[in-house]
């Protein structure tokens, strides 16, 4: 069972990664963005850390629902909104249960991923955080190593993808060789997920 | 790279503090990053709002005033400013007639200014939406995510700002903007790369020698690069892109504009060049505006924006404007 501790975790273990990666995620949003998915991304997570140790929120879904509110107030871009939004529906799918199975946070996670898609708009194959988001969630029923593995493997994949969301979009065919940012953060969310499990 | 800064993390705070000193007549709520005229709300007077990611100054900022914008929201440097700004900008302007958001139609913005909406709207402020997406440069909306807002924002600005200076309600203001936006079109050029601060060395290599054509305002690279071309060869180019995609038959207001680095002498000389191309192609200019309005940091290069106007569009276009960047009529 998974309880509010472990989301805590799961989000620390995510701002810790976000802070370690921010220079490379920078660098991959330089040739296909605009140089600031690093950045950004460490502001965000950098205010989730904060707001959790102050307002310790006693259930996964309030975890979940304070961090996705913290990245939409900090982040800005179309990641503010996009991480915001999946944080916050996976929480509010999680409802007010004191701790929640493998099974539960994986339908939660579905619901926060399906409405990542309809805000954004972005189907699998656009090149973004959808292509490390979808597989994960996807294999999450076999345990956190495995969706790890596929973000991961999503993650990379972008690279030869022409982009058809975002602002890599307005590249072209020029985006083709260039692993998308979003996908790339997006797997390590995922895999801070399987570090939070093996702790 | 040497940039005029104390550190990254601080320029858009400091660029805040500064605007603060050098304009009483606004109030730059630094914390917050709201940048608000300080005679607001003004009674039975629609709000315009609009905001964005820093780096493009005057933009937005800069165009905050009576006969423009109520309110503006700076995010980071080219990232959009969170749903709390434009949220707390519509609170602080709105007299009770209701506020327009203009948003530039990049993912980010339309997703932050959409989240905002909400939270007005819950705080039940009547809230209008304008999306400027001016930019010919991008040719399949189909694939992208559509075309870019860019040079034809000044236009909305203005010429709504104007219109709702005159008292006239948030229907009409609000179609007034979108009429606007869809007589715009906009081209730009890079010949140079800008530097984000974070970053501290430029966003895309452009070899010497080389321009980028058809280039946004966040550093993205455009749609081809070529052998560097005359400033005749490039108001050929561009205006040929324009001319391509719509075909006025009123006159047109051109804003000439630079990118950040490149000097006026060279943009008047890219103007008496734009001039030429459109009186050959038959088209009526009715006022032109040369500077840096819709900037791109430290990036070189210029945009050129043709904006058809009927008598109305003309008459509050040259209606009295008082901000920091753009001021006539007082």
């Amino acid at each position: 069972m998974l309880d509010a501790d472990f989301f805590r975790r799961w989000m620390t273990a995510t701002a810790a990664s976000v802070d370690r990666e921010a220079d490379r995620l920078t660098a991959l949003d330089s040739p296909i963005g605009d140089a600031d998915h690093g950045s950004n991304l460490r502001r965000g997570f950098t205010a989730v850390t904060a707001a959790l140790e102050k307002e310790s929120p006693p259930t996964p879904g309030a975890v979940l629902t304070l961090a996705g509110r913290q990245l939409i107030s900090t982040v800005g871009g179309a990641s503010g909104p996009l991480y915001g939004t999946l944080l916050r529906r996976t929480g509010k799918a999680l409802g007010d249960a004191a701790e929640v199975d493998e099974q539960q946070f994986a339908e939660a996670l579905r619901a926060g991923v399906d409405a990542v898609m309809q805000l954004g708009g972005a189907a699998p194959g656009d090149k973004t955080m959808i292509d490390a988001l979808a597989p994960a969630v996807d294999r999450l029923a076999d345990g956190f190593g495995a969706a790890r593995s596929a973000a991961e493997q999503g993650a990379e994949a972008t690279t030869p993808l022409q982009a058809r969301k975002g602002r890599a979009s307005y590249l072209g065919e020029r985006s083709i060789g260039h692993q998308d940012p979003g996908a790339t953060s997006a797997a390590l969310l995922i895999a801070a997920l399987a570090e939070t499990e093996g702790k | 790279m040497r940039m005029l800064i104390n550190v990254p993390e601080t320029v858009v705070a400091d660029a805040l503090r500064g605007m603060a000193a050098a304009h009483p007549d606004l109030i730059v709520d630094v914390e917050n990053r709201v940048i608000v005229r300080r005679d607001a709300p003004v009674a039975g007077k629609v709000a315009l709002v609009s905001g964005g990611g820093s780096g493009h100054e005057p933009l937005h900022g800069g165009f905050v005033g009576p006969g423009m914008l109520s309110a503006a929201c700076p995010g980071e440097v080219f990232t959009s400013p969170v749903p709390d700004q434009m949220a707390r900008a519509a609170a602080a302007v709105d007299s009770g007639a209701g506020v327009l958001f203009i948003v530039k139609n990049y993912t980010g913005d339309v997703l932050n200014f959409d989240m905002a909406a909400e939270l007005a709207e819950d705080e039940g402020i009547q809230i209008a939406k304008v999306l400027v997406n001016d930019d010919v440069a991008v040719t399949d909306s189909l694939y992208t995510a559509g075309r870019r807002g860019t040079g034809a924002t000044l236009f909305v600005e203005k010429i709504a700002g104007a219109a709702a200076e005159e008292g006239q309600p948030l229907e009409r203001v609000q179609a007034l903007a979108r009429q606007v936006n869809e007589s715009s079109r906009s081209f730009g050029v890079a010949l140079s790369a800008c530097t984000t601060p974070s970053k501290g060395s430029p966003t895309f290599d452009l070899p010497a020698g080389e321009l980028e054509l058809g280039v946004g305002i966040h550093g993205e690279p455009g749609r081809e690069r070529r052998p560097m071309m005359t400033s005749g060869e490039i108001a050929d180019f561009a205006v040929q892109a324009i001319l391509d995609d719509i075909t006025p038959r009123n006159p047109v207001v051109v804003l000439v504009n630079g990118m950040g680095a490149t000097p006026l002498l060279e943009l008047y000389g890219f103007n008496a060049e734009v001039q030429r191309v459109l009186a050959q192609r038959g088209v009526v200019v009715a006022h032109t505006l040369v500077g840096n309005y819709v900037t791109s940091l430290d990036m070189a290069g210029a945009s050129v924006t043709l904006c058809e106007v009927d008598e109305e569009r003309l008459r509050l276009w040259n209606a009295p404007v008082k901000t920091a960047g753009l001021r006539w009529g007082v």
